[in-house]
């Protein structure tokens, strides 16, 4: 489950894709997560349409592993996926996660698929730093 | 004015947010190994990198791409009075620092928000501490951008 799997990488990323085209041409919305629920925290109005969409995402990973067991992990009989590392080391991960997107303005869905799909140099550094860094991170900590 | 709880505008929403799930579950990005073995370059030389993540960023940004040339022709989304573009476009100082944060996280953790959320469909041990803490950290970077707009620019 770990080898180069190319064909779902394709079939997944398509429909990551259809998914931020249909959130754009319908409601003019950019799908970037990390934009979508921290706009909602701490916010005294809800956006139902965040909830939503946050609500079926969750769904969406659920029904796709019921359906397509045999992708890997999460499916019936399959392993559920595991977090690396352990659990102080993961709420350091989450932190810097949460605050690195909201300051930095998006994640890999906002900044990574919608903002390079726009042609936007702001996202195409955006990609360049989080991709660098991560590597470097990986690199630094052999997590793997 | 558009209405932000009409069924269509919540419809649209949820029918993306299933794709969105569908799609990260199987592209397998909501394995954080699968990540990780993407972003360890290190492994290259010895050729057990996994490109996987590229595959699944081309097509999203390919399809994506298409929907932006559409929305060009048209007035407004469908469902909704404009598109929302977001408010920055220049590269300041925040985007550079805060993606520099966010790209440690997703290096220490091979999980980025993505996939956080998705990984509820299967709750793996330690999902919640994470969760936690990246929606304090979240609310924490909201804050902090928040009091930065009040404060007058210093440059």
């Amino acid at each position: 489950m770990d080898a180069f799997s190319p064909w779902t990488a394709l079939l997944g990323g398509a429909l990551i894709g259809l998914a931020s085209a249909i959130l754009w041409i319908g409601n003019g919305r950019i799908a970037g997560i990390s934009g979508i629920f921290g706009q909602l925290l701490g916010q005294v109005r809800i956006d139902w349409w965040r909830v939503a969409f946050l609500a079926a995402m969750v769904v969406g990973a659920f029904g796709a592993a019921r359906l397509m067991p045999g992708l890997g992990v999460g499916g019936p009989g399959a392993p559920a996926p595991q977090l690396i590392g352990n659990p102080l080391w993961l709420a350091v991960a989450g932190l810097l996660t949460g605050l690195g997107t909201r300051i930095g303005n998006g994640c890999t869905s906002g900044h990574g698929v919608c903002g390079l799909a726009r042609l936007s140099l702001r996202s195409a550094v955006a990609v360049a730093v989080f991709f660098a860094v991560a590597m470097l991170t990986v690199a630094v900590t052999g997590v793997v | 004015m558009p209405n932000y709880k009409s069924l269509p505008y919540l419809g649209i929403a949820a029918v993306s947010g299933l794709l969105f799930g569908a799609g990260l579950y199987i592209s397998q990005m909501v394995d954080p190994l699968k990540v990780l073995r993407f972003l360890d370059v290190t492994a290259i030389p010895a050729g057990g990198w996994d490109p996987s993540l590229a595959f699944v960023i081309a097509p999203a940004i390919a399809v994506m791409f298409i929907a932006v040339r559409l929305s060009g022709g048209m007035a407004r989304p469908v469902f909704n009075g404009k598109f929302h573009l977001p408010d920055f476009t220049h590269i300041d100082a925040p985007l550079l620092i805060g993606s520099a944060l966010f790209g440690i996280g997703w290096g220490m953790s091979g999980i980025c928000p993505g996939p956080a959320i998705a990984l509820l469909a299967f709750v793996p041990q330690n999902l919640i501490v994470f969760l936690v803490a990246m929606f304090a950290g979240s609310l924490a970077g909201t804050l902090l951008m928040k009091q930065r707009t009040k404060t007058p620019a210093i440059a």
